[in-house]
């Protein structure tokens, strides 16, 4: 039998329409909006100014802090103006407006296609080549890799895991990477065990990619110590702590990093940066997105430049259907829906989903029926009811008390609710709340 | 028979007895002297317990007042002057006039103003929305119009205006407990005095982006221009971060700004019409004015 985490869990329709659509590049957009902070953590610092000139892969936006991650240009060009930008959620945050003129890289990137196996650095030297060039995590978190590769003190590092489950709906960017990439993300694997100073590694893919599984496994035999696993399609088996549940059969500890259980989880696309970055001193300009969705005219995967329009991919995808009713940012589950199709790709991006107006609408809420069927899928084992309603109540320290900060934001409970109660965007509420309550408390 | 009767009668009554001389003395230990001017004040103060004054209800207001035994810092917004002047009489001391105040929405990005780009159909709460998306119109800063300042308010002083999709303040039943201020997640509201005949003048605009995002979202968004700042004769007015502000303790009232501000940001309030100049050459040539006149 293959394996799964145990508790909870849901298994919505998969469509994964665009799952045979190669990874085709986009042409680089004529003009590039790049959020300074992309990433979880302290927010970066521009460096370029207006009327400056930039070339691809040129440091643009420098970390501020421990938790941080450096921005590169996309693009070679001039810099129109540093200026705010609406992001996907329609709020303004600062930004580095480009013009592009044509692609010119910086030197010493290597950006043939020739894969490189020998890994010449050393730990420490890796760990800064991946800081340097800006890897944050592609699974959608986006907290910096290099941070991730520093196990604290007094913790061990056994496993490394790499998440190739992508159990969202629809999206299928880091099933093409696997099954075009597969032998650069298992180097890329390699050169995270060896920053991570452990032996073991296991790629997790779910069984709805029986090529991807396929691929790596073949060449996961001359690779050592890494060894692919198939895993039972259920949502939300890509969120870290399920995903070593799955593979390990460990829990993390309420409240605690995946580190407590001796793992490290890395997403393919993360892999796959870091080969590019310790191997071919690539920065992280460019990632897979995946344009879907029922309404979209040729659902496709893109190889996009940070910093394009979403706009522009949704035109290159056969455009904006008449029946189009949300542009989601992300998949089904956890996505978001997009404030403006003028905000940018971002490192965070995996996929942009466009939903016809029928899928689109919210259902009528009607009053829970306690049938605590969002009790039985909650992944967390937490009682996604009874935290709506304290967090719609205003009771924020009984919302603690119920650990509302384990909530992974999955949507399980939500998607299964029979009354179409939003259950997650009141919890989502109360983790905001309850959040800044703890911070304050630190502050003390 | 009897005898059974007779002694339980008389154990009890000894138990009793004992009992309340010893409750009696424990209760002359114990003794909790209150000042009894808590109840006297309290007795005065509109018991609405709704925390305007920063104090958890009437009563904890009123032992505030009592204990500090002074009204420097106390206020009730409810009661008003008349209430404090109440409480200053029971004190023995004297109570400051405060000028009576109300609270200003200071948003204007009504349906018309500031048309939605998109359509939102989720919780309809402000606190979750402002956490998600920058709300309908894509102004950042303006009301998105779900009503948290309508759940919190205990006097029935606000209701969402179904034309504008804002909220409106009833004025004579708004007590400026601040209630409103406090549960609006984009801090839109703000208590400012009522003024003489109700007469008011503020900028009817939170937004702190540069003018041009401003303009793009909402037709009467304050750009931060500066026409006002240079308009008043007596500064009142104040521009930071792109946006004016209008001190209601120094402005006269005079409504200059009002007339430079080229969005109509700046709103006034109960102000008799003002004088018409007929001899105005755009209205005389103006295409609508003639017909009106007419007629």
């Amino acid at each position: 039998m293959l394996k799964t985490f145990k508790s909870g869990g849901v298994h919505p329709p998969e469509n994964k329409i665009s799952a045979d659509a190669a990874i085709q590049s986009l042409p680089v957009p004529k003009r590039v909006y790049i959020m300074v902070t992309q990433h979880l953590g302290a927010p970066s610092v521009a460096l370029v100014k207006k009327g400056d000139d930039v070339k691809t892969g040129q440091l643009i936006a420098k970390s501020a802090g421990f938790i941080s991650a450096n921005v590169h240009s996309p693009v070679t060009g001039k810099v129109f103006k540093v200026d705010d930008f609406i992001d996907q959620s329609g709020y303004r945050k600062p930004a580095i407006i480009i013009d592009a003129e044509e692609d010119t890289w910086v030197d010493g990137v290597d950006n043939s296609d020739e894969i490189i196996r020998d890994i010449t650095l050393t730990k420490e030297q890796i760990i800064q080549r991946i800081s340097d060039m800006g890897v944050v995590g592609l699974g959608g978190a986006t907290f910096p890799t290099h941070v991730k590769m520093m196990i604290p003190d007094g913790k061990k590092a056994e496993f490394l895991i790499i998440n190739g489950v992508e159990c969202e709906p629809y999206l299928t960017s880091d099933h093409r990477l696997m099954v075009e990439k597969p032998e650069e993300i298992l180097i890329g694997t390699t050169i995270l065990m060896k920053a991570l100073g452990v032996s073991k590694a296991m790629v997790g893919i779910e069984n709805n990619k029986p090529d991807a599984i396929e691929k790596l496994s073949h060449i996961a035999k001359s690779f050592k110590g890494i060894t692919v696993h198939p895993l039972k399609v259920k949502y939300p088996q890509g969120g870290e702590k399920q995903l070593i549940k799955a593979l390990t059969g460990r829990e993390v500890p309420s409240g605690k990093l995946p580190i407590e259980t001796g793992c490290v989880v890395d997403n393919v696309g993360t892999a796959f940066a870091v080969y590019e970055a310790v191997q071919k001193n690539k920065p992280l300009i460019e990632r897979v997105v995946t344009v879907t969705g029922m309404a979209a005219a040729k659902p496709s995967n893109f190889m996009v430049r940070i910093g394009a329009p979403v706009s522009e991919l949704i035109e290159k995808a056969g455009g904006i259907p008449e029946n189009l009713g949300k542009v989601v940012g992300g998949g089904p589950m956890m996505g978001k829906a997009l404030m403006s199709l003028e905000a940018p790709i971002v490192k965070g991006s995996s996929g942009i989903l466009l939903m016809p107006v029928e899928e689109s609408r919210r259902v009528v809420i009607k009053p829970c029926i306690r049938c605590a069927r969002c009790v039985s899928v909650c992944p967390m084992g937490l009682e996604p009811y009874l935290l709506a309603q304290v967090a719609k109540n205003e009771m924020w320290e009984r919302a603690e008390s119920e650990r509302v900060m384990d909530c992974i934001e999955c949507g399980s409970c939500h998607y299964t609710c029979p009354s179409g109660r939003p259950l997650l965007d009141y919890i989502r509420l109360g983790k905001n709340k309850v959040g800044q309550i703890i911070r304050s408390r630190g502050k003390k | 028979m009897n005898n059974v009767i007779l002694v339980a009668v008389i154990s009890l009554s000894a138990i009793g007895a004992t009992s309340a001389v010893i409750l009696y003395f424990v209760a002359q230990k114990f003794k909790i002297i209150e000042d009894p001017r808590i109840d006297e004040v309290e007795d005065v103060l509109p018991k609405a317990n709704c925390g305007g004054c920063g104090y958890a209800g009437c009563r904890a207001f009123a032992e505030g007042i009592v204990k500090s035994g002074t009204l420097e810092g106390f206020f009730c917004p409810v009661g008003g002057n008349s209430v404090m002047s109440q409480v200053a009489l029971i004190m023995g001391l004297v109570a400051e006039e405060k000028e009576p105040m109300i609270a200003v929405l200071r948003c204007n990005g009504s349906r018309t103003n500031a048309p939605a780009k998109i359509n939102y159909d989720g919780p309809a709460t402000c606190a979750f929305t402002h956490n998600l998306f920058s709300g309908e119109s894509g102004c950042p800063h303006g009301c998105l119009g779900l009503g948290d300042c309508v759940a919190a308010c205990t006097f029935g002083a606000l209701y969402i205006d179904q034309n504008t999709g804002l909220p409106a303040v009833i004025a004579d039943k708004c007590t400026a407990c601040g209630a409103c201020v406090k549960a609006c997640p984009r801090k839109i509201f703000e208590l400012r005095n009522r003024g003489k005949k109700d007469r008011r003048i503020f900028v009817c605009c939170v937004n702190e982006e540069k003018g041009a995002p401003a303009k793009k979202n909402c037709e009467v968004a304050c750009i931060g221009c500066g026409k006002c700042v240079k308009a008043c004769a007596y500064d009142a007015i104040t521009m930071k971060n792109n946006l004016a502000y209008i001190d209601f303790e120094k402005c006269k009232l005079c409504r200059k700004c009002v007339e430079e501000c080229p969005t109509g940001a700046i709103h006034e309030l109960n102000f008799p019409p003002r004088k018409v100049k007929t001899t105005a050459p755009e209205e005389t040539t103006g295409q609508n004015t003639p017909t009106e006149v007419t007629a």
